[in-house]
Protein backbone atom coordinates (compact mmCIF):
# COMPACT_ATOMS: atom_id res chain seq x y z
CA UNK A 1 0.00 0.00 0.00
CA UNK A 2 2.99 2.01 0.76
CA UNK A 3 4.26 2.71 -2.57
CA UNK A 4 0.93 3.85 -4.01
CA UNK A 5 1.00 7.14 -1.84
CA UNK A 6 1.51 9.97 -4.31
CA UNK A 7 3.61 11.53 -2.02
CA UNK A 8 6.48 8.88 -2.82
CA UNK A 9 6.54 9.64 -6.47
CA UNK A 10 8.48 12.19 -7.82
CA UNK A 11 6.35 14.07 -10.00
CA UNK A 12 3.84 14.52 -7.85
CA UNK A 13 5.96 15.83 -5.47
CA UNK A 14 7.01 18.26 -7.72
CA UNK A 15 3.97 19.54 -8.51
CA UNK A 16 3.38 19.58 -4.79
CA UNK A 17 6.41 22.41 -4.78
CA UNK A 18 6.38 25.52 -2.79
CA UNK A 19 5.70 28.29 -5.09
CA UNK A 20 8.22 30.32 -3.13
CA UNK A 21 10.59 27.74 -5.14
CA UNK A 22 8.62 28.98 -8.27
CA UNK A 23 9.06 32.51 -7.42
CA UNK A 24 13.31 31.96 -6.82
CA UNK A 25 13.14 30.03 -10.13
CA UNK A 26 11.82 33.34 -12.48
CA UNK A 27 13.59 35.71 -10.22
CA UNK A 28 16.48 33.85 -10.83
CA UNK A 29 15.50 33.64 -14.97
CA UNK A 30 14.65 37.94 -14.66
CA UNK A 31 18.13 38.51 -13.10
CA UNK A 32 20.76 36.60 -14.72
CA UNK A 33 19.64 38.17 -18.41
CA UNK A 34 19.97 41.42 -16.76
CA UNK A 35 23.01 41.25 -14.74
CA UNK A 36 24.74 39.51 -17.98
CA UNK A 37 23.13 42.97 -20.02
CA UNK A 38 21.98 40.21 -22.78
CA UNK A 39 20.68 41.52 -26.12
CA UNK A 40 18.51 39.59 -28.88
CA UNK A 41 17.42 39.97 -32.36
CA UNK A 42 13.89 40.41 -32.64
CA UNK A 43 11.39 40.36 -35.94
CA UNK A 44 9.71 43.39 -36.12
CA UNK A 45 6.13 43.01 -36.43
CA UNK A 46 3.43 44.41 -38.58
CA UNK A 47 1.51 46.33 -36.51
CA UNK A 48 4.69 47.90 -35.04
CA UNK A 49 5.82 49.11 -38.52
CA UNK A 50 2.73 49.92 -39.22
CA UNK A 51 3.07 52.95 -36.23
CA UNK A 52 6.48 53.39 -37.43
CA UNK A 53 5.79 53.89 -40.94
CA UNK A 54 2.96 56.12 -40.20
CA UNK A 55 5.21 58.45 -37.88
CA UNK A 56 8.38 58.33 -40.62
CA UNK A 57 5.53 59.56 -43.26
CA UNK A 58 4.73 62.75 -41.16
CA UNK A 59 6.27 66.07 -42.55
CA UNK A 60 8.92 67.62 -40.09
CA UNK A 61 7.03 70.51 -38.29
CA UNK A 62 4.15 68.92 -38.45
CA UNK A 63 2.22 68.18 -35.17
CA UNK A 64 1.36 65.36 -33.49
CA UNK A 65 -0.49 64.82 -30.08
CA UNK A 66 1.14 62.47 -27.44
CA UNK A 67 -1.29 61.40 -25.01
CA UNK A 68 0.61 60.06 -22.10
CA UNK A 69 -1.93 58.29 -20.34
CA UNK A 70 -0.20 56.03 -17.60
CA UNK A 71 0.94 56.11 -14.48
CA UNK A 72 4.17 54.58 -12.30
CA UNK A 73 2.83 51.16 -12.34
CA UNK A 74 2.86 50.57 -16.04
CA UNK A 75 6.27 52.64 -16.38
CA UNK A 76 8.35 48.97 -17.48
CA UNK A 77 5.97 48.52 -20.46
CA UNK A 78 4.73 52.06 -21.75
CA UNK A 79 8.14 54.69 -20.63
CA UNK A 80 10.25 53.01 -22.93
CA UNK A 81 7.78 53.16 -25.55
CA UNK A 82 7.25 57.02 -24.99
CA UNK A 83 10.88 57.20 -24.88
CA UNK A 84 11.18 55.36 -28.23
CA UNK A 85 8.79 57.54 -29.90
CA UNK A 86 9.75 60.80 -28.89
CA UNK A 87 12.84 60.29 -29.86
CA UNK A 88 11.56 59.53 -33.24
CA UNK A 89 9.20 62.10 -33.09
CA UNK A 90 12.24 64.64 -32.43
CA UNK A 91 14.20 63.09 -34.86
CA UNK A 92 12.19 63.78 -37.72
CA UNK A 93 11.17 67.38 -36.27
CA UNK A 94 7.64 67.12 -35.34
CA UNK A 95 6.16 69.25 -33.12
CA UNK A 96 4.60 67.59 -30.31
CA UNK A 97 1.76 68.64 -27.69
CA UNK A 98 1.71 66.16 -24.85
CA UNK A 99 -1.34 66.22 -22.63
CA UNK A 100 -2.58 63.45 -20.26
CA UNK A 101 -6.10 62.11 -18.94
CA UNK A 102 -4.22 60.19 -16.05
CA UNK A 103 -2.93 62.49 -13.41
CA UNK A 104 0.41 61.15 -12.72
CA UNK A 105 0.94 60.72 -16.64
CA UNK A 106 2.29 64.13 -17.14
CA UNK A 107 5.35 64.47 -15.17
CA UNK A 108 6.53 61.32 -16.72
CA UNK A 109 6.07 62.82 -20.20
CA UNK A 110 7.56 65.76 -19.04
CA UNK A 111 11.07 63.57 -17.72
CA UNK A 112 10.76 61.81 -21.51
CA UNK A 113 11.27 65.52 -22.85
CA UNK A 114 14.02 66.76 -20.29
CA UNK A 115 16.28 64.21 -21.26
CA UNK A 116 15.50 63.86 -25.12
CA UNK A 117 15.77 67.25 -25.49
CA UNK A 118 19.23 68.46 -25.15
CA UNK A 119 20.26 65.49 -27.31
CA UNK A 120 18.01 67.07 -30.23
CA UNK A 121 18.50 70.50 -29.83
CA UNK A 122 14.68 71.26 -28.84
CA UNK A 123 13.08 73.68 -27.01
CA UNK A 124 10.13 73.83 -24.81
CA UNK A 125 7.31 76.05 -25.85
CA UNK A 126 8.88 75.90 -29.59
CA UNK A 127 9.61 72.00 -30.30
CA UNK A 128 7.35 70.36 -27.59
CA UNK A 129 4.82 70.98 -24.79
CA UNK A 130 3.09 69.04 -22.33
CA UNK A 131 -0.17 70.53 -21.37
CA UNK A 132 -0.57 68.60 -17.88
CA UNK A 133 -3.52 66.26 -16.75
CA UNK A 134 -7.02 67.10 -17.19
CA UNK A 135 -10.13 65.71 -15.39
CA UNK A 136 -13.26 64.63 -17.83
CA UNK A 137 -12.25 61.49 -19.28
CA UNK A 138 -14.32 61.35 -22.91
CA UNK A 139 -15.52 64.65 -22.54
CA UNK A 140 -11.84 65.94 -22.42
CA UNK A 141 -11.09 64.42 -25.94
CA UNK A 142 -13.98 65.60 -27.40
CA UNK A 143 -13.05 69.23 -26.30
CA UNK A 144 -9.19 68.22 -27.52
CA UNK A 145 -11.14 67.70 -31.14
CA UNK A 146 -13.24 70.73 -31.35
CA UNK A 147 -11.69 73.16 -28.58
CA UNK A 148 -8.19 72.81 -27.46
CA UNK A 149 -8.05 75.81 -25.24
CA UNK A 150 -11.07 75.39 -23.88
CA UNK A 151 -9.94 71.69 -22.74
CA UNK A 152 -6.71 72.80 -21.61
CA UNK A 153 -6.59 76.55 -21.04
CA UNK A 154 -2.99 76.17 -19.48
CA UNK A 155 -0.07 74.17 -19.95
CA UNK A 156 1.58 72.33 -17.36
CA UNK A 157 3.26 75.12 -15.57
CA UNK A 158 0.32 77.43 -15.60
CA UNK A 159 1.37 79.64 -18.62
CA UNK A 160 -1.60 80.58 -20.80
CA UNK A 161 -2.01 78.48 -24.67
CA UNK A 162 -1.91 81.59 -26.70
CA UNK A 163 1.75 82.58 -25.19
CA UNK A 164 3.23 79.24 -26.02
CA UNK A 165 4.79 80.11 -29.83
CA UNK A 166 4.31 76.58 -31.04
CA UNK A 167 0.58 76.86 -30.53
CA UNK A 168 -0.16 80.23 -32.87
CA UNK A 169 -2.58 78.67 -35.10
CA UNK A 170 -2.80 75.50 -33.86
CA UNK A 171 -6.89 74.96 -32.42
CA UNK A 172 -8.38 71.60 -32.72
CA UNK A 173 -7.68 68.35 -33.35
CA UNK A 174 -8.12 69.14 -37.28
CA UNK A 175 -4.66 70.90 -37.37
CA UNK A 176 -3.05 68.08 -35.97
CA UNK A 177 -1.69 65.05 -38.33
CA UNK A 178 -1.94 62.12 -35.96
CA UNK A 179 -2.69 61.11 -32.44
CA UNK A 180 -0.22 58.65 -30.47
CA UNK A 181 -1.62 57.62 -27.61
CA UNK A 182 0.71 55.82 -24.84
CA UNK A 183 -2.39 54.16 -22.52
CA UNK A 184 -2.59 51.87 -19.86
CA UNK A 185 -6.14 51.54 -19.43
CA UNK A 186 -9.32 53.76 -19.46
CA UNK A 187 -9.25 56.29 -20.09
CA UNK A 188 -6.83 55.62 -23.15
CA UNK A 189 -6.02 54.68 -26.99
CA UNK A 190 -9.81 52.85 -26.79
CA UNK A 191 -11.61 55.79 -25.51
CA UNK A 192 -9.71 57.75 -28.24
CA UNK A 193 -10.39 56.09 -31.22
CA UNK A 194 -14.09 55.45 -30.16
CA UNK A 195 -14.30 59.10 -29.62
CA UNK A 196 -11.73 60.56 -32.34
CA UNK A 197 -10.57 58.27 -35.01
CA UNK A 198 -13.78 57.70 -36.46
CA UNK A 199 -15.87 60.94 -35.93
CA UNK A 200 -13.16 63.21 -36.75
CA UNK A 201 -11.08 60.96 -39.46
CA UNK A 202 -7.96 60.99 -37.80
CA UNK A 203 -5.09 58.65 -37.93
CA UNK A 204 -4.64 57.05 -34.32
CA UNK A 205 -1.50 54.84 -33.12
CA UNK A 206 0.33 54.28 -29.91
CA UNK A 207 1.34 51.60 -27.45
CA UNK A 208 -0.37 49.80 -24.49
CA UNK A 209 0.57 47.51 -22.00
CA UNK A 210 0.30 43.71 -23.06
CA UNK A 211 -2.88 43.13 -20.79
CA UNK A 212 -4.69 45.22 -23.23
CA UNK A 213 -3.28 44.70 -26.10
CA UNK A 214 -5.31 41.44 -27.66
CA UNK A 215 -8.36 43.91 -27.69
CA UNK A 216 -6.67 46.35 -29.57
CA UNK A 217 -5.95 44.48 -32.32
CA UNK A 218 -9.47 44.37 -33.87
CA UNK A 219 -8.88 48.23 -34.59
CA UNK A 220 -5.89 47.41 -36.51
CA UNK A 221 -7.76 45.60 -39.23
CA UNK A 222 -10.69 47.57 -39.05
CA UNK A 223 -8.25 49.87 -39.63
CA UNK A 224 -8.83 52.24 -37.19
CA UNK A 225 -5.12 52.31 -35.75
CA UNK A 226 -2.04 52.58 -37.98
CA UNK A 227 0.01 50.70 -35.63
CA UNK A 228 0.09 49.37 -32.15
CA UNK A 229 3.21 48.68 -29.56
CA UNK A 230 1.60 46.15 -27.21
CA UNK A 231 3.96 45.51 -24.01
CA UNK A 232 7.68 45.47 -23.44
CA UNK A 233 7.88 43.29 -26.75
CA UNK A 234 6.27 45.96 -28.73
CA UNK A 235 8.41 48.52 -27.13
CA UNK A 236 12.02 46.03 -27.92
CA UNK A 237 10.41 46.35 -31.30
CA UNK A 238 10.23 49.81 -31.90
CA UNK A 239 13.33 50.43 -30.00
CA UNK A 240 14.72 48.25 -32.37
CA UNK A 241 13.67 50.10 -35.46
CA UNK A 242 15.16 53.59 -34.16
CA UNK A 243 18.21 52.10 -33.22
CA UNK A 244 17.95 53.59 -29.79
CA UNK A 245 18.23 50.55 -27.06
CA UNK A 246 16.85 51.02 -23.82
CA UNK A 247 14.79 49.37 -21.48
CA UNK A 248 12.65 47.24 -24.12
CA UNK A 249 15.61 45.38 -25.42
CA UNK A 250 17.27 45.15 -22.24
CA UNK A 251 14.50 43.16 -21.01
CA UNK A 252 13.66 41.14 -23.70
CA UNK A 253 15.83 37.93 -23.00
CA UNK A 254 14.57 37.97 -19.48
CA UNK A 255 11.02 38.17 -20.58
CA UNK A 256 11.85 35.16 -22.82
CA UNK A 257 13.77 33.00 -20.14
CA UNK A 258 10.52 33.34 -17.83
CA UNK A 259 8.27 32.50 -20.99
CA UNK A 260 10.18 29.38 -21.75
CA UNK A 261 10.32 28.35 -17.76
CA UNK A 262 6.17 28.87 -17.84
CA UNK A 263 5.79 26.76 -20.80
CA UNK A 264 8.07 23.96 -19.26
CA UNK A 265 5.65 24.66 -16.09
CA UNK A 266 2.94 24.03 -17.22
CA UNK A 267 3.89 21.13 -19.98
CA UNK A 268 4.90 19.68 -16.28
CA UNK A 269 1.99 20.20 -14.37
CA UNK A 270 -0.48 18.72 -17.00
CA UNK A 271 1.77 15.55 -17.45
CA UNK A 272 1.68 15.12 -13.70
CA UNK A 273 -2.24 16.10 -13.81
CA UNK A 274 -2.75 13.11 -16.52
CA UNK A 275 -0.69 10.77 -14.96
CA UNK A 276 -2.07 11.23 -11.78
CA UNK A 277 -5.65 11.07 -13.80
CA UNK A 278 -4.66 7.72 -14.98
CA UNK A 279 -3.33 6.28 -11.64
CA UNK A 280 -6.60 6.98 -10.12
CA UNK A 281 -8.28 5.06 -12.91
CA UNK B 1 6.60 49.03 20.99
CA UNK B 2 7.63 52.66 22.22
CA UNK B 3 11.51 52.27 21.47
CA UNK B 4 10.74 50.68 18.24
CA UNK B 5 8.47 54.34 17.61
CA UNK B 6 11.22 56.39 18.39
CA UNK B 7 14.03 55.22 17.02
CA UNK B 8 12.41 55.14 13.54
CA UNK B 9 11.40 58.47 14.08
CA UNK B 10 14.98 59.22 14.86
CA UNK B 11 16.16 57.53 11.72
CA UNK B 12 13.53 59.35 9.60
CA UNK B 13 14.63 62.82 10.96
CA UNK B 14 18.57 62.03 10.29
CA UNK B 15 17.30 60.66 7.21
CA UNK B 16 15.23 64.49 6.25
CA UNK B 17 17.77 66.57 7.82
CA UNK B 18 20.68 65.21 5.65
CA UNK B 19 18.55 65.78 2.63
CA UNK B 20 17.31 69.61 3.50
CA UNK B 21 21.11 70.15 4.13
CA UNK B 22 22.23 68.52 1.32
CA UNK B 23 24.45 65.94 2.33
CA UNK B 24 22.56 63.61 0.72
CA UNK B 25 21.14 64.21 -3.05
CA UNK B 26 17.31 63.88 -2.91
CA UNK B 27 17.90 61.63 -6.02
CA UNK B 28 19.73 58.94 -4.00
CA UNK B 29 17.38 59.77 -1.09
CA UNK B 30 14.81 59.00 -3.39
CA UNK B 31 16.22 55.67 -5.07
CA UNK B 32 16.82 54.13 -1.30
CA UNK B 33 13.04 54.58 0.00
CA UNK B 34 12.04 53.83 -3.76
CA UNK B 35 14.22 50.78 -3.55
CA UNK B 36 13.09 49.38 0.30
CA UNK B 37 9.34 50.12 -0.49
CA UNK B 38 9.76 47.66 -3.40
CA UNK B 39 11.53 45.22 -1.54
CA UNK B 40 9.34 45.38 1.46
CA UNK B 41 6.47 44.39 -1.12
CA UNK B 42 8.36 41.89 -2.44
CA UNK B 43 8.68 40.74 0.57
CA UNK B 44 4.71 39.45 0.79
CA UNK B 45 6.31 36.19 -1.90
CA UNK B 46 7.89 35.05 1.31
CA UNK B 47 4.56 35.70 3.38
CA UNK B 48 2.28 38.39 4.46
CA UNK B 49 4.67 39.81 7.35
CA UNK B 50 4.18 43.83 8.99
CA UNK B 51 7.01 44.99 6.33
CA UNK B 52 4.83 44.36 3.75
CA UNK B 53 1.64 45.66 5.38
CA UNK B 54 3.74 48.87 6.26
CA UNK B 55 5.27 49.67 2.67
CA UNK B 56 1.29 48.70 1.54
CA UNK B 57 -0.09 51.67 3.72
CA UNK B 58 2.47 54.06 2.98
CA UNK B 59 1.33 53.42 -1.17
CA UNK B 60 -2.79 53.66 -0.36
CA UNK B 61 -1.96 56.69 1.61
CA UNK B 62 0.24 58.66 -0.25
CA UNK B 63 -1.93 57.51 -3.50
CA UNK B 64 -5.48 59.39 -2.03
CA UNK B 65 -3.28 62.13 -0.20
CA UNK B 66 -1.55 62.96 -4.33
CA UNK B 67 -5.08 62.22 -5.88
CA UNK B 68 -7.06 64.60 -3.45
CA UNK B 69 -4.32 67.17 -3.73
CA UNK B 70 -4.31 66.92 -7.67
CA UNK B 71 -8.04 66.77 -8.20
CA UNK B 72 -8.31 70.00 -5.83
CA UNK B 73 -5.91 72.34 -7.90
CA UNK B 74 -6.32 70.86 -11.43
CA UNK B 75 -9.86 70.10 -11.68
CA UNK B 76 -11.40 72.26 -8.70
CA UNK B 77 -9.23 75.37 -8.17
CA UNK B 78 -8.95 76.04 -12.62
CA UNK B 79 -12.50 74.65 -13.51
CA UNK B 80 -15.02 76.03 -10.95
CA UNK B 81 -13.30 78.35 -8.11
CA UNK B 82 -11.40 80.31 -10.20
CA UNK B 83 -14.19 81.61 -12.47
CA UNK B 84 -16.78 81.75 -9.96
CA UNK B 85 -14.46 83.89 -7.30
CA UNK B 86 -13.71 86.31 -11.16
CA UNK B 87 -17.65 86.23 -11.46
CA UNK B 88 -18.23 87.17 -7.99
CA UNK B 89 -15.75 90.38 -8.21
CA UNK B 90 -18.17 91.25 -11.78
CA UNK B 91 -21.64 91.19 -10.02
CA UNK B 92 -24.15 93.02 -12.44
CA UNK B 93 -27.98 93.51 -11.16
CA UNK B 94 -30.52 92.57 -13.85
CA UNK B 95 -32.97 95.13 -12.55
CA UNK B 96 -36.79 93.22 -12.94
CA UNK B 97 -38.68 95.92 -11.53
CA UNK B 98 -38.54 98.39 -9.30
CA UNK B 99 -41.10 99.38 -5.97
CA UNK B 100 -40.55 102.44 -4.78
CA UNK B 101 -37.74 103.86 -6.92
CA UNK B 102 -35.77 100.98 -5.04
CA UNK B 103 -34.35 98.21 -8.37
CA UNK B 104 -35.40 94.86 -7.65
CA UNK B 105 -33.80 92.16 -9.48
CA UNK B 106 -31.05 89.76 -9.95
CA UNK B 107 -27.33 89.82 -9.54
CA UNK B 108 -25.81 87.93 -12.39
CA UNK B 109 -22.11 87.32 -13.12
CA UNK B 110 -20.12 86.32 -15.98
CA UNK B 111 -19.54 82.14 -15.60
CA UNK B 112 -22.85 82.14 -13.58
CA UNK B 113 -24.01 78.77 -14.83
CA UNK B 114 -21.16 77.19 -12.55
CA UNK B 115 -23.00 77.50 -9.47
CA UNK B 116 -25.11 74.40 -10.96
CA UNK B 117 -22.35 72.26 -11.20
CA UNK B 118 -20.98 73.80 -7.74
CA UNK B 119 -24.51 72.96 -6.48
CA UNK B 120 -24.68 69.44 -7.79
CA UNK B 121 -20.71 68.66 -6.16
CA UNK B 122 -22.11 70.22 -2.91
CA UNK B 123 -25.13 67.32 -2.85
CA UNK B 124 -22.57 64.21 -3.32
CA UNK B 125 -21.53 65.54 0.36
CA UNK B 126 -24.89 64.75 1.63
CA UNK B 127 -23.94 61.03 1.43
CA UNK B 128 -22.65 61.64 4.33
CA UNK B 129 -26.20 62.38 6.55
CA UNK B 130 -28.63 59.20 5.80
CA UNK B 131 -31.81 61.96 6.16
CA UNK B 132 -30.18 63.68 3.38
CA UNK B 133 -28.62 61.00 1.36
CA UNK B 134 -30.78 60.65 -1.33
CA UNK B 135 -29.98 64.36 -2.39
CA UNK B 136 -26.64 62.99 -3.57
CA UNK B 137 -28.78 61.08 -6.39
CA UNK B 138 -29.42 63.87 -8.42
CA UNK B 139 -25.55 64.71 -8.70
CA UNK B 140 -24.75 61.11 -9.79
CA UNK B 141 -28.10 61.07 -11.82
CA UNK B 142 -26.40 63.92 -13.64
CA UNK B 143 -23.00 62.00 -14.16
CA UNK B 144 -23.96 58.95 -15.37
CA UNK B 145 -26.40 60.56 -17.81
CA UNK B 146 -23.74 62.73 -19.43
CA UNK B 147 -21.16 60.00 -19.18
CA UNK B 148 -23.81 57.25 -21.11
CA UNK B 149 -24.79 59.72 -23.48
CA UNK B 150 -20.94 60.88 -24.19
CA UNK B 151 -20.06 56.76 -24.17
CA UNK B 152 -23.12 55.85 -26.40
CA UNK B 153 -22.39 57.51 -29.34
CA UNK B 154 -18.47 56.92 -29.32
CA UNK B 155 -19.36 52.99 -28.81
CA UNK B 156 -22.06 53.03 -31.45
CA UNK B 157 -20.25 55.04 -34.15
CA UNK B 158 -16.23 54.04 -33.25
CA UNK B 159 -16.78 51.06 -31.93
CA UNK B 160 -19.79 48.58 -33.06
CA UNK B 161 -20.48 50.26 -36.94
CA UNK B 162 -16.85 50.44 -37.37
CA UNK B 163 -16.40 46.82 -36.36
CA UNK B 164 -19.43 45.65 -37.95
CA UNK B 165 -18.01 47.40 -41.25
CA UNK B 166 -14.30 45.63 -40.98
CA UNK B 167 -15.87 42.15 -40.59
CA UNK B 168 -17.07 42.52 -43.78
CA UNK B 169 -14.75 40.82 -46.13
CA UNK B 170 -14.16 38.59 -48.38
CA UNK B 171 -14.39 34.80 -47.45
CA UNK B 172 -12.18 33.98 -50.16
CA UNK B 173 -9.77 36.89 -51.80
CA UNK B 174 -8.43 35.79 -55.31
CA UNK B 175 -4.76 35.21 -55.61
CA UNK B 176 -4.07 34.47 -51.95
CA UNK B 177 -3.99 30.27 -52.79
CA UNK B 178 -1.62 31.39 -56.39
CA UNK B 179 0.38 33.04 -53.74
CA UNK B 180 1.03 30.43 -51.55
CA UNK B 181 2.18 28.23 -55.03
CA UNK B 182 4.63 30.78 -55.97
CA UNK B 183 6.24 31.75 -52.47
CA UNK B 184 10.41 30.87 -52.62
CA UNK B 185 11.15 29.27 -49.20
CA UNK B 186 9.72 28.03 -46.65
CA UNK B 187 9.43 31.24 -44.72
CA UNK B 188 7.82 33.03 -47.77
CA UNK B 189 5.18 29.54 -48.24
CA UNK B 190 4.13 30.03 -44.41
CA UNK B 191 3.37 33.66 -44.47
CA UNK B 192 1.43 33.32 -47.40
CA UNK B 193 -0.17 30.31 -46.42
CA UNK B 194 -1.06 32.70 -43.28
CA UNK B 195 -2.22 35.36 -45.32
CA UNK B 196 -4.60 33.36 -47.43
CA UNK B 197 -5.82 31.67 -44.02
CA UNK B 198 -6.84 35.37 -42.78
CA UNK B 199 -10.17 36.37 -44.15
CA UNK B 200 -11.65 32.69 -43.49
CA UNK B 201 -10.29 32.18 -40.31
CA UNK B 202 -11.99 35.67 -39.41
CA UNK B 203 -15.42 34.77 -40.99
CA UNK B 204 -15.42 31.61 -39.35
CA UNK B 205 -14.48 32.49 -36.19
CA UNK B 206 -16.81 35.38 -35.90
CA UNK B 207 -19.56 33.58 -36.69
CA UNK B 208 -18.75 30.44 -34.52
CA UNK B 209 -18.43 32.63 -31.96
CA UNK B 210 -22.14 34.70 -32.09
CA UNK B 211 -23.34 31.37 -33.05
CA UNK B 212 -22.14 30.32 -29.06
CA UNK B 213 -23.83 33.66 -28.14
CA UNK B 214 -27.05 32.45 -29.37
CA UNK B 215 -29.08 31.19 -26.69
CA UNK B 216 -32.88 31.52 -28.51
CA UNK B 217 -32.34 27.73 -29.79
CA UNK B 218 -30.76 24.81 -27.79
CA UNK B 219 -27.43 24.07 -28.92
CA UNK B 220 -27.25 20.58 -30.54
CA UNK B 221 -27.13 18.87 -33.73
CA UNK B 222 -25.30 21.42 -36.43
CA UNK B 223 -26.33 24.66 -34.15
CA UNK B 224 -24.20 22.76 -31.40
CA UNK B 225 -21.07 22.40 -33.63
CA UNK B 226 -20.91 25.48 -35.05
CA UNK B 227 -21.19 26.41 -30.87
CA UNK B 228 -18.65 23.97 -30.03
CA UNK B 229 -16.22 25.59 -32.71
CA UNK B 230 -16.92 29.09 -31.55
CA UNK B 231 -15.70 27.89 -27.88
CA UNK B 232 -12.21 26.73 -29.54
CA UNK B 233 -12.04 30.09 -31.00
CA UNK B 234 -13.43 31.73 -27.71
CA UNK B 235 -10.13 29.26 -26.16
CA UNK B 236 -7.79 30.22 -28.08
CA UNK B 237 -8.56 34.42 -27.63
CA UNK B 238 -8.22 33.58 -24.23
CA UNK B 239 -4.76 31.74 -24.20
CA UNK B 240 -3.71 34.72 -26.50
CA UNK B 241 -4.74 37.18 -23.41
CA UNK B 242 -3.72 35.02 -21.32
CA UNK B 243 0.04 34.96 -22.65
CA UNK B 244 -0.06 38.74 -22.75
CA UNK B 245 -1.07 39.14 -19.57
CA UNK B 246 1.82 36.92 -18.36
CA UNK B 247 4.10 39.13 -20.63
CA UNK B 248 2.70 42.40 -18.62
CA UNK B 249 3.33 40.70 -15.03
CA UNK B 250 6.57 39.68 -16.25
CA UNK B 251 7.74 43.02 -17.42
CA UNK B 252 6.60 44.58 -14.04
CA UNK B 253 9.16 42.22 -12.27
CA UNK B 254 11.82 42.93 -15.02
CA UNK B 255 11.28 47.07 -14.56
CA UNK B 256 11.10 46.70 -10.73
CA UNK B 257 14.25 44.43 -11.02
CA UNK B 258 15.87 46.45 -13.52
CA UNK B 259 15.22 49.58 -11.27
CA UNK B 260 17.28 47.83 -8.45
CA UNK B 261 20.07 46.83 -10.30
CA UNK B 262 20.85 49.63 -11.78
CA UNK B 263 19.29 53.23 -10.06
CA UNK B 264 19.92 51.41 -6.79
CA UNK B 265 22.94 49.05 -6.66
CA UNK B 266 24.51 50.71 -9.90
CA UNK B 267 25.39 46.79 -11.00
CA UNK B 268 24.13 47.63 -14.49
CA UNK B 269 23.89 50.18 -16.68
Amino acid sequence: MGQDRPDRNLLVKLSRIDRRILFVIIFVCVIVPLLMEARMEMSVTAPVLGLYEAVEGLEPGSYVWLAADYDPGSMPELYPMNVALVEHLFEKDIRVISGSLWAPGPPLAQRVFEDLAPKYGKAYGKDYVNLGFKEGREAVMISVAEDLRRAFPEDYYGAPLDSIPMLEGIRNLRDLEMIVAVSAGYPGIKEWIMQIATRYETVIGGGVTAVTGPEMYPYIQSGQLVGLLAGMKGAAEYEQLVRRPGLGISGMVAQSSVHVMVVVFIVFANIVYFLEKRRAE
Amino acid sequence: MRFRLIATLAVVTMVVVFAVTGRISTLVLGNWVAALLTLSIFSFLYKDNPVYKFAEHIFIGISAGYFVALEYWNVFVPNLWNPLMEGFRNVDLTVLFRLGGVPIGLPTFPGMELLIPFALGILLFTRFFPRAAWLSRWSIAAMIGSYAGLAIIGALQGDLIAQIRANMIPFYVSGSWAAVGSAQGGGDIFFAFLEALRNPLIVIGLLATLVYFFFSREHKGGLGAVSRLGIWFLMISFGASFGYTVMSRVSLLIGRLYFLLSDWLGIIQ
